[in-house]
């Protein structure tokens, strides 16, 4: 049986942080993978992750959807861009240009083959060196495995968009992998 | 379908993201063209290849605890599974003998006041998730006799299962949680708007833990009767969530009693 004791409102302040612990914590690692693809270094990484939590903590009202993951990597891929336009001299300004980078099909060569029994380090640098667009799309699918209509709504797209980028970029990481393996031992040292 | 067709559907049938019909003309057309099929198996590896744990990048710890600590509130024991696995079980078990040979342990974890008690952080974290949508409810029902033998062989006790509605707590639905280490059934009732959350398990112990707790703006009340141990849990008034603990304790002895609604 309940004892008496004075009946005391809730506080919304403690509500609310209980929920975004509980909620938006357990979606850090998604957040800061995401971020860290995108930055491509820990220090940036981290700048691009605690901005995003402080807005997601600021915004947290307004999250009414049911996907906190979802809602949380498109404030974090905001917020990378956002940063990234306000210290222009990182030079990481490229854009998508869909002629380069229309879809060609090489075709399956062996060495393509056996390229693609690749390390992990080989695979990181090949991902890296593609264009932001491409590779944010590659690590929403293959490393945060989100669905289509996910990575369409983090990153404002349609889903044809999706599907399109998706493809360009699997071949081009496919060309990546297969014809720069020189390079990347050169970029290495 | 044609070659050209291919080059962009190839990857959504990877994704599994294409239609029925869409999905068949695919792998009819990955039967009969080995050059297709081919540049298939090239992108299935190259996405295995991408599925190696060593690229994902994990928060480094400095960063989440940075985020815990800006937060202070109870730390859940665990974020796994709403629904817990067998291991999970059998860890429970393991955590019950440990219970039983510690009797000092049990009185350290229901100090009045100490903030770590695993049972209130525990409810609350399956509250909160609870209310994300889809999360909310195994089964829908504002029938009791729909409800509880819902329970049935989900669970290793069978559930006390009424509806409140005429004392403004309409039921509204169960659901198959995990609290404290154990499957435990999860009666949903409304309050106007609110969500009202009510554990249930057979109790494993006689130890009284204070009653009424309020942390980060929930009430969480506990309570033991008739072998079993509740916790209700909800963000409406401690006095309103009192009223329900009273409504509920009250028919507890005669749930078929009541109509179903």
């Amino acid at each position: 049986m309940p004892a008496d004791l004075h009946v005391m409102p809730p506080n919304p302040d403690s509500v609310r942080s209980a929920r975004f612990e509980v909620l938006v914590l357990p979606c850090l690692d998604a957040a800061y993978n995401l971020a860290r693809w995108l930055a491509r270094n820990d220090a940036d990484a981290q700048d691009v992750v605690q901005e995003a939590m402080l807005r997601a903590l600021r915004y947290f009202d307004s999250f009414h959807g049911n996907d906190v993951r979802v809602w949380l990597l498109a404030i974090v891929r905001n917020t990378y861009y956002t940063l990234r336009t306000k210290t222009p001299q990182s030079g990481l300004h490229e854009s998508l240009d869909e002629d380069t980078h229309a879809l060609v099909d090489e075709g399956p060569s062996p060495e393509t083959l056996t390229l693609l029994a690749v390390d992990v380090g080989t695979l990181q640098l090949a991902l890296e060196r593609l264009p932001s667009p491409l590779r944010e799309v590659l690590v929403l699918r293959e490393l945060e495995e989100c669905s289509y209509k996910e990575i369409a709504a983090i990153t404002e797209q349609k889903i044809g968009t999706v599907m399109s980028r998706l493809a360009r970029a699997r071949e081009r990481l496919k060309v990546e992998l297969t014809c720069r393996p020189k390079e990347v031992r050169r970029h290495d040292l | 379908m044609t070659c050209d067709d291919t080059k962009l559907l190839m990857h959504a049938y990877l994704d599994d993201e294409l239609d029925a019909a869409q999905s068949a003309a695919m792998a009819r057309h990955l039967q009969d063209c080995p050059a297709c099929a081919a540049s298939y198996g090239l992108h299935g590896r190259l996405r295995k290849a991408l599925a190696q744990p060593g690229l994902y990048h994990r928060a480094p710890d400095a960063l989440r605890e940075r985020w815990r600590l800006a937060q202070p509130v109870a730390r859940p024991a665990s974020f796994q599974s709403r629904r817990a696995p067998l291991v999970y079980a059998m860890a429970a078990g393991f955590a019950g003998a440990l219970l039983l040979t510690s009797p000092a342990w049990i009185i350290v974890l229901q100090q009045p006041g100490a903030d770590s008690n695993p049972v209130v952080a525990e409810a609350i974290s399956s509250h909160i998730r609870s209310l994300q949508v889809q999360h909310l409810m195994d089964v829908v029902s504002t029938d009791q006799h729909t409800v509880k033998p819902w329970f049935e062989g989900k669970l290793d006790f069978s559930p006390r299962v009424k509806d409140l509605a005429s004392e403004g707590f309409p039921l509204i639905g169960g659901r198959l949680d995990a609290i404290d280490g154990r499957s435990v059934a999860a009666l949903i009732y409304k309050r106007h708007l609110h969500v009202i959350n009510l554990y249930q398990w057979p109790a494993d112990s006689t130890a009284t833990a204070p009653p009424e707790v309020q942390r980060h703006g929930y009430t969480v009340i506990r309570w033991t009767a008739e072998g079993m141990r509740y916790v209700a849990i909800s963000d409406v008034s401690a006095g309103d969530l009192k009223q329900f603990v009273l409504a509920f304790q009250n028919d507890a002895g005669t749930p078929a009693a009541n109509p179903p609604r």
